[in-house]
């Protein structure tokens, strides 16, 4: 039987069903609007999350964290294992109140919790709480595949992290897997992304363009764990230089192979390293076989940058650029969902070829 | 995969949302000034804190009073801290200004000439390869000539295989006479690829909107043009004064200020033709042509098509402030104005026939820049004797600021058991539909100039072709033709500003 409590632009109840949380969150905007016609609904993004309900907590921590890049509406779906019934919240924050001429925008949170039963059928449990015509995100980070698969009917983009897998082949195939039906973000794609933008930087100036067809070994160094980051970035440089990629054999922490270019071999090398904190890459060294190269690899205030002319002079400088830290790439891979990256499925391909 | 041949082209920078930038050195004239120190350097701040600057990065700041490197470097991280959108990251605010240098002297002296090739020098000797070179001219108006004389008599104008750019600040002259004799000097020290005339305005987010949503959506297409559209309202609204600025506004004006520039520029946005491309010289082509198709006005008919006024002491948002002549620093005879109104008509084959009302003030009732397209009322209004009133002619309205966003008014059936019609607004808000913030118009600026984009900066053409429509309105106002009304400051303008409009055209509420 249905127990439904109301506080100020909070709905909640026990043993619910979607019309009735749909109908809920169609009153709260009503009222809130009504309050002020200064309070507005944001349309940009529906975040559907599904977590185990012990740890939403952290995952509200982590949601918390990534500022105006906040969905327009989140969708948290609460796994219990011993759940039967649906239990719901609604609620509507706001970014404050709004002057005479001023708007302010309304976030609006729905929490479901569910059990073993509701994940295999949960795209209809939440297809009424999406709002539509506005793209859809699915976030699991515990795991949860079923309702993911479930999802993906009503979703147009996956947001993940390769790193939470141990194994960099398992979890470069489950991209693959997800990709063929949905618009994959990963994080630890985006953890390459400043990377990527000054390797590409670095040989841009027109005289060190031709050094790209001259290259003759790369080595990406990583901290433990973040392989897939790594692999995606070699897989990156592998696809977009056009070099047929070999897998890559590991031995002692260290993954090594060759990719065949247009002009002979380029050895690639995956190393990692136990000096970092945070996950993603420590940097990386690029080598021609003119014995020029170019090193980046993380600094103060931005990456170190440093360049090795034929002569054997070198030259290091500040390549200079904020860490986003952990919240900011949450965020960014939020964003990303609104956007497409032509080049993350040939990153992907090479990547999955390497490991 | 797909992968492309190196020696043509950076297979790398494919898909990337921020492309390099090739290593530059940027030196600001006028470096310890306003604008410099309120948006310049937050600018370069924020687009090093989102690693956007390219990958190597030089600054120098010149200005005629003398400091030292560090205490330009101080004086730099103060401005930043103060005036930056966000709160600094200290690391990569210390790594932006490391190497900072500072070249102290007068614009007009060859030795401060001499000392800034050296410095610049000296950073392609660091680098290795030389860096593109930006001159941005921050300082008054009076200098930009001579400064540019200068660069090129220094040999500062060209670098073998680099690019050398100069940034120029809005006015861009004061007069047509003026304008043509600037350009003639800038182009004769640097060709008209390598010059910048920057107005800020069409770095903003909203401003390059009117271009999306012209052109990326086919809807209002078939009604863009004289058949539909009755008139066209820009207006431009504040409800500040002018604060500090009275000796500069005292000579320039509501026109000069507002409508020669950013007014005419929102103008050609919403009258240009689709360019075939969004490449600098096709979009700046439309423009000029819809500037080159407003017939300027005679002097003598400029009564006819303008209204100036001035406030008057009033209440804006409740405070009472004092008029105009009771601003601190204008003359008690000054006839500048600060509410000017014209109507234009852009006579071509699309917009022959529309009035064209651009309007902007000081110590209006709000602040809001907006442009409203009033389209043509329908034929025969079948509903009033029911009861309906107040039915009017829709009106898609395009807000700049605040509050960026669209909003088509409609008419639309009051609920109940009559058939009475009433309108209402479909609001489109910008800030409702994404998630990013919007980056300064002046970071955005000035990555276009690093990367050698010039599609939102004037062109020499456009600028003349701006005063060339201006020009008779200032010289019958100089004559004292329609002279200056009043209006009290917290209102909606002078009633004279009626005069102007044609037919039933009201004015929108600011």
């Amino acid at each position: 039987m249905a127990i439904a409590e109301r506080t100020d632009n909070v709905w909640s109840e026990r043993d619910t069903t979607p019309s009735a949380i749909e109908e809920a969150m169609r009153d709260l905007i009503a009222e809130r609007h009504a309050e002020s016609s200064g309070f507005v609904v944001a349309r940009a993004l529906n975040l559907v999350c599904i977590v185990d309900r012990e740890w939403s907590g952290e995952i509200a921590n982590r949601l918390r964290g990534i500022g105006r890049f906040h969905a327009s509406r989140t969708i948290v779906c609460a796994y219990e294992p011993d759940r039967t019934t649906l239990d719901a919240t609604a609620n509507i924050a706001t970014t404050g109140t709004p002057e005479q001429g001023e708007f302010a925008l309304m976030r609006e949170t729905i929490v479901v919790n569910v059990g073993p039963e509701h994940l295999k059928h949960l795209d209809r449990i939440v297809d009424p709480l999406v709002v539509t015509d506005v793209p859809t995100v699915i976030w699991s980070p515990h795991g949860h595949p079923e309702a993911v698969d479930a999802l993906l009917s009503i979703a147009q983009v996956v947001l993940l992290d390769s790193v939470d897998d141990p194994d960099p082949g398992a979890a470069l195939e489950r991209v693959c897997r997800l990709a063929a039906r949905a618009y994959v973000v990963d994080l630890a794609w985006l953890r390459t992304t400043p990377w990527r933008e000054r390797i590409a930087g670095a040989f841009d100036p027109p005289n060190r363009r031709p050094e790209l067809g001259t290259i003759s070994s790369v080595t990406a160094q990583i901290r433990e764990g973040s392989e897939v980051s790594g692999l995606l970035l070699l897989g990156w440089m592998t696809a977009r230089l056009g070099w047929r990629p070999g897998a890559l054999t590991s031995r002692q922490g260290t993954m090594r192979g060759r990719a065949r270019a247009r002009r002979g071999e380029v050895e690639i090398e995956l190393r990692t390293t136990a000096q970092m904190q945070v996950p993603g890459l420590a940097g990386i060294d690029i080598r021609t076989a003119s014995g020029t190269g170019v090193s980046l690899e993380r600094g103060t205030g931005g990456l170190t940058a440093r360049r090795t002319e034929r002569d054997g002079t070198q030259r290091t400088w500040t390549v200079l650029g904020a860490s986003r830290g952990e919240p900011g790439i949450l965020g960014e891979g939020l964003r990303q969902a609104l956007v497409r990256d032509p080049t993350f499925d040939d990153a992907l391909t090479a990547a999955r070829e390497l490991a | 995969m797909s992968a492309a041949t190196p020696q043509q082209e950076n297979p790398l920078a494919a898909g990337l949302e921020r492309l390099p930038v090739h290593p530059t050195a940027i030196t600001i004239f006028g470096a310890t000034g306003d604008l410099a120190q309120r948006k310049l350097l937050p600018a370069l701040y924020n687009l090093a804190h989102d690693g956007a600057l390219p990958e190597r990065f030089n600054l120098i700041g010149t200005s005629r009073s003398d400091h030292s490197d560090d205490e330009f470097r101080e004086m730099a991280a103060d401005a930043i801290r103060r005036y930056s959108r966000r709160a600094p990251d200290e690391q990569v605010l210390t790594r932006l200004l490391a190497e900072v240098r500072y070249v102290p002297g007068s614009f007009d002296d060859p030795t401060v000439y001499t000392r800034l090739g050296e410095v610049l020098g000296e950073f392609d000797a660091e680098g290795g390869d030389p860096l593109n070179r930006t001159f941005y001219l921050s300082t008054a108006p009076a200098f930009f000539p001579v400064i540019i004389e200068a660069l090129g008599k220094a040999g500062l104008n060209h670098l073998d295989e680099s690019d050398v750019r100069v940034v120029i600040e809005k006015p861009f002259g004061t007069s047509l006479a003026e304008a043509e004799e600037l350009n003639r000097r800038v182009l004769s020290v640097f060709e008209e690829r390598q010059v910048f005339r920057i107005d800020h305005y069409l770095g903003k987010e909203t401003v390059q909107n009117v271009l999306a949503f012209r052109f990326a959506n086919g809807l209002f297409e078939p009604l863009w043009n004289r058949n539909y559209i009755d008139h066209v309202q820009i207006t431009a609204a504040e409800d500040i004064g002018i604060g500090s600025r009275a000796s500069y506004y005292d000579s320039a004006g509501a026109v000069r200020d507002l409508v020669q520039n950013h007014m005419l520029q929102l103008l050609c946005l919403l009258c240009m033709e689709p360019p075939v491309m969004f490449t600098a010289d096709e979009v700046r082509d439309e423009k000029v042509k819809v500037l080159r198709a407003i017939t300027p006005p005679t002097v003598e008919e400029v009564p006819e098509m303008s209204v100036r006024a001035q406030y008057t002491a009033g209440t804006v948002g409740g405070e009472e402030v004092v008029g105009y002549h009771e601003e601190e620093g204008v003359p008690s005879d000054s006839t500048t104005e600060t509410f000017a109104a014209l109507r234009l008509e852009v006579d071509n084959w699309r917009w022959a026939g529309v009035p064209m009302y651009l309007r902007t003030a000081k110590r209006m009732a709000r602040k809001v820049t907006e442009i409203a397209v009033v389209l043509k009322p329908v034929p025969h209004l079948g509903f009033q004797q029911d009861g309906t009133q107040d039915v009017r002619p829709n009106q898609l309205v395009m807000t700049v600021q605040p509050n960026e966003g669209v909003s088509l008014s409609l008419g639309a059936k009051v609920p109940g058991t009559r058939m009475r019609i009433r309108p209402v607004n479909m609001e489109f808000l910008y800030g409702t539909a994404f998630m990013s913030e919007s980056p300064e118009a002046y970071e955005r600026l000035i990555l276009d100039v690093m990367r050698g984009d010039a599609t939102l900066f004037t062109r020499n053409d456009e600028a003349e072709a701006q005063w060339r429509i201006i020009d008779p309105v200032e010289q019958a106002w100089a004559a004292g033709l329609a002279p200056p009304t009043t209006y009290e400051a917290g209102t909606q303008g002078p009633e004279e500003a009626n005069r102007i409009l044609l037919g039933d055209d009201v004015w929108r509420a600011v």
